[in-house]
């Protein structure tokens, strides 16, 4: 075991965990936004950042492994003016009106995106543009990442106004989970973005529609089409659905499925992150393949 | 190969370029021509398939350099021969400026708009180049030719300067320094690029200089003359001494990095020395991308082999059997001539399975980088060379642990490494007696800017700001000194009333500055501060890998709200938002990029009053 010290009240973890596993052993409410319980930390957002006593820069509490002796702080001033502009740069810059959890922090660290001015309209070219080369601002708007919707296949809707770059996606498609590497980081700074092979079309591409990038996507960048429709038509009802978790009957790997229905119809189909057999992981063909339930 | 590639082929030109770099396909398997009786009962896949990864960035600059960007189809034979897939290799490509995944001309004209070359216009010539050619990207009348602003080329001593890209079979790069607009008007028409004329060292003759003393002195690519000139000296003494006994003497000098950090280069040797995992790997970090930084060019272009010596020094002392040099591509020259001074160190028995006949094996190669300031971070460099994205790792793990191919790295700076030979020629005492207490040695300094004669000085540390500008020949007559930019735009300003600081770590730390990569830029009172200022937040915007929020959004907000105070629509806040802003980047980022991009502009408003 390995004892810390956060906020000046000791903690034991054990070793090879994070500062991150002892803050919520201590029930320390930390803000994460690109971590991922079945993922490697990335450590990409950096919501989630402490202070160490007698380092020179804030620590990433989801990847740092905990040492003995550290003395971590969460409630300094220095962590707090970090979160807190973090939050704006997102909420500045991102469309995060289906990212809940996202807000509730904004909210909890006061965050003021729009001192940061209105922000610029969606960049139709955002997905072409070169490394190292911008056009100077004005500063009377907020850069922003929006972009057109890509709807390009019948199953999943992406929305990258809404992606806040926690590489999720990326790294459940790669080597992680998935192992398609269908899509990538592509571009540099402000306009890296989430992209396909010379942004082909998703039918096009290595996809095969595992739907796992949803799965771990924390602001519905990536949503369901079923959903996306039904958000457009203002009929999407998070509180009027039921959840109910069954074993997926294609095959015999006996995958959980969590099915969320609304209106006696399924809309979206999950798997737990802690099922043994998934860790929230499916095939198409359980993430996508209920149509004949519903069917004429 | 199970991977699923893009509905494209590549040209024969494209094929033939990564073949002159790959050799030809071995089989179907990995692009070739499926020989039914050779490839149908064979299976190339796996981890072996797997493993060339690295060889993607070369395989990327190959097609690049001939063809003049990377077509879809191209990248699809990249990928076939590397079993890479393509929207990797996709998000690798379109990360360094230098490689194109849209179509370009043959010739495409760099033209640098970066801190020195401001100070001798740049932003005239640019001026004239849209007025007389056109905008950026634009195309020449026959389609052959354009041209794009670029960041700072390392060239600030001849500056303005542009770097002309030729893909062709065979393929060249041209650095134009000095330019006129007259010169880069008549490339992109076509004409032939004049040669560069490589300037003298400034301190040509001067006795005292240690690590400059054959720069401009002797033959940089005949290694006969660097042995008449005392080289392989000191790779000799090593021998004698033994691993150990080098890193006593690199200790007892207290050597530290000259890239930035300062860290002890003796700890950082022995620490990878210790270590039980193989192998081990030597990098030197030659991707020299601070704006107003052209000294490890200086090193490279003309003294070569001190370079080579000193790497085989280094790798004998860590037990390190490949060292790369991680060469910025905006240095055509250095490549060029580094390149040559390697296979005549090879050929010679300096490099190989058994230098100098006496039983260690070192290697040696240069990875050349594609246009990405980041790749100067140490383990973005081991991205870089592993073929991702140029993106810094957290640490820890620290390279001397896990570094390039997660095996413990020793990664140094150019000067620090050409430092090591003075120490086995002088002793670690010995060398520890130049300098100050806690500064030992000689530095090179990048002065550059309004002085008379720009270019690279080496002085002993504790030398003042003063001094070394009055070796730089000081201001021309009439003009009067507004500020200095010290340490390149990561660095900061000083008020010319700040001159007599000492050049030393220690002195520069307590003034809450920084030597930063040895920039001295001095600025004379026609400079625009708040204009300089911009480019400077511009820089740190195009140069963020865009990895972590504080740096990605912070560089965007930050210039934004400069923006504001230099068109006049400032609200008011702005001078406060950038120091919050500088906050959470330097608290917050995950390398030292974002954690720099606010300290030039912190400092003008604090020390030069900017804003007030």
């Amino acid at each position: 075991m390995v004892e810390f010290e956060v906020d000046g009240e000791p903690v034991k973890v054990f070793e090879g965990q994070t500062i991150l596993d002892g803050l919520r052993k201590k029930g320390i409410d930390t803000p994460t936004l690109c971590y991922g319980e079945t993922l490697r930390p990335a450590n990409v957002c950096r919501v989630c950042v402490v202070e160490i006593e007698g380092a020179r820069v804030l620590a990433p509490s989801c990847s740092r492994k905990a040492e003995p002796g550290m003395k971590v702080r969460t409630d300094s001033e220095r962590v707090r003016h970090s979160r807190r502009l973090v939050l704006e740069f997102l909420a500045s810059s991102t469309d995060l009106s289906t990212a809940p959890e996202a807000e509730a922090y904004c909210a909890e660290y006061e965050a003021a995106p729009e001192r940061y001015g209105p922000p610029a309209p969606p960049d139709p070219d955002r997905d072409r543009k070169r490394a190292g080369h911008h056009l100077e601002p004005d500063g009377l708007t907020a850069a922003t990442v929006y972009a057109p919707v890509k709807v390009d296949n019948e199953l999943y809707v992406r929305d990258y106004s809404k992606c806040i770059l926690c590489y999720k996606c990326v790294d459940a498609c790669g080597d992680q989970h998935q192992n398609t590497f269908a899509i990538t980081v592509a571009g540099r700074g402000f306009d890296a973005r989430i992209s396909t092979e010379y942004v082909v079309e998703l039918p096009e591409s290595a996809c095969v529609y595992c739907g796992n990038c949803i799965a771990v996507c924390p602001t519905g960048a990536l949503m369901f089409k079923s959903e996306h429709d039904l958000r457009a038509a203002g009929e999407w009802d998070a509180e009027g659905q039921t959840v109910t978790t069954t074993v997926c009957p294609y095959c015999g790997v006996g995958c959980n499925l969590d099915l969320h229905v609304q209106d006696n119809r399924i809309v979206k189909v999950t798997s737990p992150a802690d099922h043994d057999v998934t860790q929230g992981n499916l095939c198409i063909k359980g993430r996508f393949g209920f149509q004949h339930v519903q069917g004429p | 190969m199970d991977i699923k590639l893009i509905d494209a082929e590549a040209t024969a030109a494209e094929r033939a370029a990564l073949d002159h770099l790959l050799g030809p396909p071995t089989s179907s398997w990995e692009g070739g021509i499926r020989v039914p009786e050779r490839d149908t009962r064979t299976a190339a896949t796996g981890h072996a398939q797997r493993s060339r990864r690295h060889e993607l960035l070369p395989a990327l600059w190959a097609i690049q350099e001939r063809i003049g960007w990377i077509s879809p189809g191209a990248i699809n034979y990249v990928c076939e021969r590397l079993t890479v897939p393509p929207a990797d290799a996709y998000g690798v490509a379109t990360f360094y400026a230098m490689l194109s995944t849209e179509p370009r001309p043959s010739r495409v004209v760099h033209v640098c708009e970066d801190l020195a070359c401001r100070c001798h216009g740049s932003q005239e010539l640019i001026a004239q180049i849209e007025e007389r050619f056109g905008g950026e990207g634009e195309l020449s009348d026959d389609g052959s030719a354009t041209w794009y602003r670029s960041p700072c080329l390392g060239q600030c001593d001849r500056a303005p300067a542009v770097l002309v890209s030729d893909a062709s079979e065979t393929p060249r790069e041209s650095v134009l320094a000095p330019v006129t607009a007259s010169t880069a008007l008549a490339v992109l028409a076509g004409g032939e690029p004049p040669a560069l004329v490589f300037p003298p060292l400034p301190q040509e003759d001067e006795p005292s200089l240690r690590l400059l003393r054959r720069v401009g002195r002797v033959d940089p690519v005949s290694l006969d003359d660097y042995r008449a000139a005392g080289g392989y000296a000191a790779l000799r003494r090593a021998i004698e001494l033994g691993p150990d006994g080098v890193l006593r003497e690199v200790k007892d000098a207290k050597l530290q990095g000259r890239g930035g950090a300062a860290f002890p280069t003796g700890v950082k040797w022995e620490a990878v020395a210790r270590q039980p995992a193989r192998p081990h790997y030597l990098i030197c970090n030659a991707d020299e991308s601070e704006p107003g930084t052209f000294k490890d060019r200086a090193v490279i272009e003309g003294d070569p082999f001190a370079l080579i010596e000193a790497m085989t020094i280094a790798a004998y002392a860590t037990g390190c059997e490949l060292g790369y040099v991680y060469l910025r591509g905006e240095y055509p020259d250095a490549h060029r001539i580094l390149g040559a001074a390697i296979d005549a160190a090879r050929e010679r028995g300096l490099l190989g399975e058994d230098v100098m006949g006496e039983g260690f094996r070192f290697e040696l190669v240069i990875f050349k980088g594609a246009g990405a300031y980041i790749c100067g971070e140490e383990t973005a460099i081991f991205n870089s060379i592993e073929g991702f994205r140029g993106e810094p790792r957290n640490k820890p793990p620290f390279p001397v642990v896990e570094g390039v191919f997660s095996k413990p790295t020793v990664i140094n700076n150019v000067e620090t490494l050409v430092n090591v030979l003075e120490i086995l020629e002088r002793g670690g005492p010995g060398f520890a007696a130049v300098g100050t207490e806690a500064s030992t040695g000689t530095k090179l300094f990048c002065v550059s800017g309004h002085v008379v004669r720009p270019g690279v000085y080496e002085v002993e540390f504790g030398a003042t700001l003063r001094e070394l500008l009055e070796l730089a020949g000081g201001l021309a007559a009439g003009s009067e000194l507004q500020a200095v930019l010290l340490g390149g735009a990561a660095g900061g300003f000083l008020r010319p009333d700040e001159l007599d600081l000492p050049l030393t770590m220690e002195d520069a730390r307590a003034a809450k500055t920084t030597l930063g990569s040895g920039v001295v830029m001095a600025l004379d009172t026609t400079v625009d501060l708040p204009r300089f200022l911009q480019r400077i937040a511009a820089f740190f915007r195009d140069e963020s890998c865009g990895q972590c929020v504080p740096c990605r959004v912070g560089t965007v907000r930050q210039q934004e709200a400069l923006a504001r105070l230099v068109n006049g629509h400032g609200r008011g806040d702005e001078v406060e938002l950038i120091r919050e802003i500088g906050q959470c980047m330097r608290d917050a980022s995950i390398c030292g990029l974002g954690q720099t991009a606010s300290s030039a502009i912190e400092s003008a408003i604090d020390r030069l009053g900017v804003f007030k």
